[in-house]
């Protein structure tokens, strides 16, 4: 015969308070992890809490981060554009190509942009109305892309910008704050708003979680997810002018390789590779993280390869870490 | 053991990672900014800009570079160093133009800035180091043949294509300087395109036309392999002589049949020690680097700079049986 009160069962009568979600959240353990990095960077290195070099860390990061907002809203609808960092080339290599016709600089953040949207129409064609997987179509294009700015410039490069463009890569607003940073910010306060707050945003998670429910739900799946591409390809574009004007001219070359630290960033940042979950304010805190990293072993002169070592380690940490807690509080809880 | 202790300890392992390297400040540091790591060619390098340091008594080398040959991860590097306050950056760059900005800011900052190996524009370092010259190459591809014709004798050419820029420059170069080889004839001139088939069919062409052959010179990379092998497969082997410019790693085989006695490239370890010994001379010794002047690099020599700042460091190294086992491995 049992006690009758070992057979009540604790029922909640409230879920988590809201304090202890936060505190429990993706974005909380970023944060702990970017202030750690912060902090074991500062004991390191004397070079490090100086503002002008924590200035130059910043363009570790702030061109790929204005690419990973809009591939986070991308990702978490359950697409994907690899892509981007042949659409950079494109982009610069149009760019490069006005300027020998004597383009000025409004010329040139227009074509950049237009190409950087053209190249996002390109990829949403194939695949929201031929309905081919966005990953097939995007590896396609990351070659197609790049491909014809091989063939534009082959060996050669594009150089001779004016010097007003300049501005947007160089450029400095007051002090230390730099033009990239105010693009920074600016966009990651446009995608956190429209992913947040508006019934666009709340359409992409729907998709992301079930696109058949969210298309018998009324939402024109299609018609969002070929915004997602083409705000992806505006991002680019707007790298693109970024990146150009930092580096004052064009290869075929530029940007090699950057969709895969792109792609990291959004994954470091919470944002669930197979869609419907994550956020804005993750990306922000992972694009920290990777640039103080980054910058952090390069104070050290650690070598680039262990340096992406680190990078692919922090990525399976940061992912693995909530996974240990649950399996560690499920076993404690029975 | 709790999550917290586990974490505690993941804390403390980072921390110890981190800590490592001191830092001696009073040593001044010279970073070699290579075009990626894990190039058998930069390693060599690396080793003769250690080889300066350990010279010059008072230098720290700082070896770096980016995982892949892009400018964006070269400029990374640059910013970590003009961080770091380096002396020196010698760098090998991944493009011509891109890294001027940040190179500039570089100078900017104090800190000396040269380029070796692949060049940077003018505006964006102060002088460049070129491992040779065309005179010096258009020389040592003939001398090469005649060393080993006391006597005088044949020799002909396999070129890349009629339009190679290089190929033809230092031919030109080669053909002032005849009159130093009294003897030595060039009998035929023939362009492999640069690639191994059709290169390998000349060099058989060229044999079987002019029985008494006694060289064959190859300043291109492709050509000399091929024409070493179709030594080996005519069986003339001891009688015709393959020389030119050639990678040790690809003509390793070459010099064990006999086919080629020697040839020529740069030298990477020079080429490392001489850019440390530059960088420390412009940085520390408070030499101009202008056009006309001549800076000292050690045992290498002096560097003379031409209008553009530019200077051509030696002669291209010589290979043959004695050090090729030492340099197959390394390029």
């Amino acid at each position: 015969m049992s006690d009758t009160a070992a057979q009540t069962r604790h029922i909640p009568d409230r879920l988590n308070s809201r304090a202890f979600r936060i505190l429990r959240s993706w974005e909380t353990l970023l944060l702990g992890v970017a202030i750690a990095i912060f902090v074991i960077n500062t004991f390191t290195s004397p070079y490090f809490l100086n503002a002008w070099n924590l200035s130059d860390a910043t363009f570790n990061f702030t061109e790929k981060a204005m690419i990973a907002f809009a591939m986070a809203l991308l990702i978490i609808s359950g697409e994907i554009d690899l892509s981007v960092a042949s659409i950079i080339a494109l982009a610069s290599t149009a760019m490069g190509l006005a300027v020998q016709y004597g383009a000025g600089t409004p010329e040139l953040v227009l074509i950049g942009l237009g190409v950087g949207l053209l190249c996002g129409a390109f990829n949403a064609v194939f695949v929201t109305i031929l309905g081919l997987p966005s990953i097939v179509v995007t590896i396609g294009t990351m070659s197609l892309f790049r491909g014809i700015s091989y063939i534009i410039l082959g060996d050669n490069a594009f150089r001779g910008y004016p010097d007003s463009f300049a501005w947007f890569g160089q450029g400095y607003l007051y002090w230390v704050f730099t033009v990239e940073m105010l693009f920074f910010v600016v966009i990651a306060i446009f995608y956190g708003v429209l992913l947040h707050k508006t019934n666009f945003g709340r359409a992409v998670y729907a998709i992301g979680n079930n696109p058949t429910a969210a298309l018998f739900s009324g939402i024109r799946v299609q018609r969002v997810k070929f915004i997602l591409f083409l705000l992806t390809g505006l991002m680019s574009g707007v790298a693109a002018i970024c990146l150009t004007s930092r580096l004052g001219s064009t290869r075929p070359s530029i940007a090699t390789g950057m969709e895969l630290e792109v792609v990291t960033m959004v994954v470091l940042g919470g944002i669930n590779i197979l869609g419907g979950s994550g956020s804005i304010p993750g990306v922000v805190i992972a694009a920290f993280v990777m640039g103080l990293v980054t910058f952090g072993l390069g104070l050290l002169n650690v070598p680039g390869i262990v340096m992406s070592i680190f990078i692919g380690l922090l990525l399976i940490g940061v992912i693995a870490l909530p996974r240990l807690w649950s399996m560690f509080t499920a076993r404690r809880a029975s | 053991m709790s999550v917290f202790t586990k974490l505690l300890a993941t804390a403390a392992v980072a921390g110890a990672m981190f800590a490592s390297p001191a830092l001696a400040q009073d040593n001044v540091r010279v970073a070699l900014v290579v075009k990626a790591l894990g190039i058998g060619f930069f390693e060599a390098a690396a080793k003769g800009a250690e080889e300066a340091a350990a010279e010059l008594g008072n230098v720290e080398v700082i070896y770096t570079g980016p995982t892949d040959t892009t400018a964006e991860g070269q400029i990374e590097v640059i910013n970590a160093l003009i961080a770091q306050k380096v002396d020196a950056i010698a760098i090998s760059a991944n493009d011509t133009d891109a890294l001027v900005p940040a190179l500039k800011r570089a100078m900017q900052r104090g800190i000396t800035v040269i380029s070796w190996d692949s060049g940077v524009a003018p505006e964006g370092r102060q002088l460049h180091l070129n491992p040779s010259s065309n005179p010096l190459i258009g020389n040592m591809i003939i001398k090469l043949a005649a060393d080993h014709l006391p006597d005088g004798g044949q020799v002909a050419l396999l070129s890349a294509t009629t339009t190679s820029t290089n190929q033809n420059i230092w031919m030109e170069e080669m053909n002032k300087v005849m009159g130093n080889y009294p003897g030595v004839e060039v009998v035929a001139t023939v362009y492999g395109d640069d690639l191994a088939d059709k290169s390998y069919r000349e060099a058989t062409g060229l044999m079987q036309s002019y029985p008494d052959l006694d060289a064959i010179i190859a300043p291109t990379s492709v050509g000399i392999v091929a024409a070493a092998q179709a030594v080996v497969d005519a069986g003339k082997v001891g009688q015709v002589n393959v020389t030119g410019l050639g990678l040790p790693s690809e003509m390793a085989g070459a010099i064990e049949s006999g086919a080629s006695q020697s040839f020529a490239i740069w030298n990477p370890i020079d080429l490392g020690y001489s850019a440390t010994m530059l960088a420390y001379e412009l940085s520390q010794n408070g030499i101009e680097a202008a056009p006309g002047a001549e800076i000292p690099m050690g045992r290498m020599g002096t560097l003379t700079l031409d209008e553009k700042n530019e200077g051509a460091m030696a002669d291209p190294f010589v290979y043959d049986s004695s050090n090729i086992d030492a340099f197959k491995s390394i390029f």
